[in-house]
């Protein structure tokens, strides 16, 4: 605990820096990923990043300095160059757009690997430190990378919010950008620039391996949430920058833990709870609304079943549990719960040892029945299909039919008295 | 000798990859691979923190096991939380590669990898730890005999399960008409795949065992329609890589494995070259769109 106060007074400079040096690298690759996620190039920004590595190692052999904007204009030509690349083996090759981001990411990386190495190897001068684009240096992170990885951060979120609605439009409808005579190809040309960008900043606090994840993972967190745009990016701009505070905490914490990988493991648990457990679009929410799904077609199945025993019997609405299991077959299971759904809603009662239907579940059964039946209509009415080829069709759509739908249907059929098996379409009651 | 050492191991190793690679592309699973041959990390941090050794073969096929568990984590990412694929495969495979590292660092003393070798491995070593009888006949690096073993197994499976494997790949709906399983072929091959990536693994590291992958089959690809050619295409690319790979490392004094990426990449442009060629001369360069 005093270790938190401690960490978040920032009173420690060196604190300070990587604190928010990770979360400003965090929260801009989280922004400009969000486009890449949508535009479903996330792994070829994991191959950019790899990219980065031959870049970086002939800037450095070029001009001998490890001054961050040298090294990070190699970068940018060799990202753009594999970028460029990997756009031109999927189209003008036989090969599959994911084996040509498999080939230049290995293939750049494995040159950049040889190049470094061979530095490394050859002992010239101050080459210590390069292999921190390997690995990330979150923790060795000065003043001036700081300043640097700032500015940078800066021009793109300005970026971003200077094309946002262009950007936008790219991502979601190309084909509309193109037709509506927006310059889709300097847009493209920008938008891959500042991903490039993004990237080789991002390689600082989580390196070459891991630089997808600050890509990719906080727009997979932000995605299950919202439907909008600006609100995705905000969330995954959150928890790129939140993650960023938890590994450089984790790493002050315990100094031999490196800070990138945390980051990663923090983003991936952000991810991994929401994909569980957002409202709507999770997976426990959709496992959710299935299960009501399903008692609620059992249950109207079952009302069904009661309307139909009434309509072959008119002078009683009370039937025992032998005779609705004859007329529809349900598992125990599946019987108990329509069963006890129907009663909660007052649409059935228990007489005896049987079960009467209320006035409230008679006009909710002729709804249902109504539906199905109307539907037949339809389908022999305007679709002309055969009077045995309906059936089926119209049990499923009878528990989707909104009474908006219900309306239109019955518009269109001018209120038919019977369905194409001569059985009389219910009406409610006024 | 340490030099013969050397470029055999690698060969075993391109070979085995190459061969399983060539069907990783067709089956449009390249990417899968790459996955793969990241998150086997953390399977072989445990089986290291298990056994103590690298070279024990239950400690291989359970670290194999993890990269298998990869692609079912991928399919649930996918079909469960209807993430998009290339994103549950980037969220998946950067995960365990983060638990893998993290569990270095917090077992450093335990555990024989470094970061460096988890990257890009280090065949230079391979002739340093060899077999030895017990009447003190030296038998070779141990390194040279796992991957040869490798190397072999995947040739006899692929001669074995050729049909299977290439009904399975290019038409899995028959495969299904004639009774093939689709998804156990499918296992079984990940399972190779993800088996190979761990013994490549301290040779060639995690990123590099997938240029050897991907690049062969890749460059053969472009030079022929017929799967027995691109294997067999595929085989002589992986000679050259080893050969070429460990000369031009030697001139450079640089990393072997690096080497070997970049000269896949030289043979994959003249595989390219020789395509646009041949593209030209037929004058319909139209036609390589249709697949895109």
């Amino acid at each position: 605990m005093d270790k938190l106060l401690e960490f978040l007074s920032f009173q420690d400079p060196n604190v300070r820096v990587v604190a928010f040096g990770t979360i400003f690298l965090g929260m801009s690759a989280a922004t400009v990923g969000t486009f890449a996620f949508l535009r479903k190039r996330s792994l070829v920004g994991d191959a950019v990043a790899h990219a980065i590595l031959p870049g970086i190692a002939i800037a450095f052999m070029l001009f001998q300095t490890k001054n961050p904007f040298v090294l990070m204009s190699g970068a940018l030509v060799s990202g753009w160059l594999a970028m460029l690349l990997i756009e031109h083996l999927s189209k003008s090759t036989k090969l599959k757009p994911d084996t040509s981001i498999g080939l230049v990411l290995s293939v750049f990386f494995g040159v950049g690997i040889l190049l470094l190495t061979s530095i490394q190897h050859s002992g010239a001068g101050n080459q210590a430190g390069l292999d921190q684009f390997l690995f990330g240096k979150a923790a060795a992170m000065t003043q001036n990378d700081l300043l640097a990885y700032g500015i940078v951060a800066l021009i793109l979120l300005i970026t971003v919010a200077l094309f946002f609605k262009e950007f936008k439009l790219l991502s979601f409808n190309p084909a509309f950008a193109e037709a509506s005579g927006l310059p889709v190809k300097r847009l493209q040309f920008i938008l891959s620039t500042i991903t490039v960008l993004a990237i080789s900043i991002g390689i600082q606090s989580v390196g070459v391996v891991l630089m997808a994840a600050l890509l990719i993972t906080p727009a997979a967190t932000a995605r299950p949430w919202t439907e909008n745009l600006l609100m995705m990016m905000v969330l995954a701009g959150l928890a790129g920058g939140f993650s960023g505070l938890v590994g450089s905490f984790i790493s002050f914490t315990a100094p031999n833990m490196p800070t990138g990988p945390w980051i990663v493991m923090c983003l991936s648990f952000l991810a991994l709870f929401s994909l569980f457990l957002a409202p709507k679009k999770g997976i426990l929410a959709r496992i959710q609304q299935q299960r009501q799904n399903r008692k609620k077609i059992l249950s109207e199945n079952l009302l069904k079943a009661f309307y139909h025993l009434r309509e072959n019997n008119p002078e009683t609405d009370t039937f025992s549990n032998l005779q609705l299991l004859r007329k529809r077959h349900f598992s125990q299971s599946e019987y108990q719960t329509a069963l006890s759904r129907l009663r909660r809603n007052f649409y059935i009662m228990p007489k005896g040892e049987k079960w009467q239907l209320s006035e409230k579940g008679y006009e909710e059964a002729k709804r249902v029945v109504r539906l199905h039946r109307l539907w037949e209509m339809y389908l022999t009415e305007r679709m002309r299909l055969k009077a045995d080829h309906i059936h089926p069709n119209a049990e499923t759509i009878e528990h989707i039919i909104t009474p908006e739908i219900e309306a239109q249907l019955l518009r269109e059929l001018d209120y038919p008295e019977t369905d194409p098996h001569q059985s009389p379409i219910p009406y409610p009651r006024n | 000798m340490e030099a013969l050492y050397i470029i055999l191991t690698a060969f075993c190793i391109a070979l085995s990859c190459g061969t399983l690679g060539s069907f990783l592309i067709l089956r449009k699973m390249a990417m899968v691979g790459d996955a793969i041959s990241h998150s086997v990390l953390p399977g072989i941090v445990i089986a290291f923190l298990i056994s103590g050794s690298r070279n024990n073969i239950p400690m291989l096929i359970g670290a194999a096991v993890v990269g298998v568990l990869t692609t079912v984590l991928i399919e649930l990412l996918h079909k469960k939380a209807r993430l998009q694929e290339d994103a549950s495969i980037g969220v998946t495979f950067t995960w365990l590669f983060a638990i893998g590292v993290i569990l270095i660092s917090a077992f450093t003393g335990q555990v024989d990898l470094d970061q460096e070798c988890v990257l890009y491995g280090e065949i230079a070593y391979v002739p340093l730890d060899l077999i030895i009888t017990e009447s003190g006949i030296s038998l070779g690096p141990r390194a040279l005999w796992i991957s040869g073993g490798m190397a072999l197994l995947v040739l006899v499976f692929v001669r074995v399960g050729y049909k299977a494997l290439v009904i399975t790949t290019f038409n899995p709906d028959y495969a299904k008409a004639l009774g093939i399983s689709t998804l156990i072929w499918h296992f079984i091959f990940m399972g190779l795949v993800s088996l190979t990536t761990v013994i490549s693994f301290e040779s060639v590291g995690a990123i590099l065992v997938v240029a050897l992958l991907i690049a062969p089959p890749a460059a053969a690809y472009l030079l022929t329609g017929q799967l027995k050619k691109m294997l067999f295409y595929t085989s002589i690319i992986s000679l050259l890589i080893s050969v070429g790979g460990y000369a031009l490392a030697t001139w450079l004094n640089g990393s072997i494995a690096g080497a070997m990426a970049t000269v896949a990449g030289i043979l994959f442009a003249g595989a390219y070259a020789i395509y646009t060629l041949k593209l030209k001369g037929r004058g319909k360069p139209s036609l390589s769109k249709s697949s895109s």
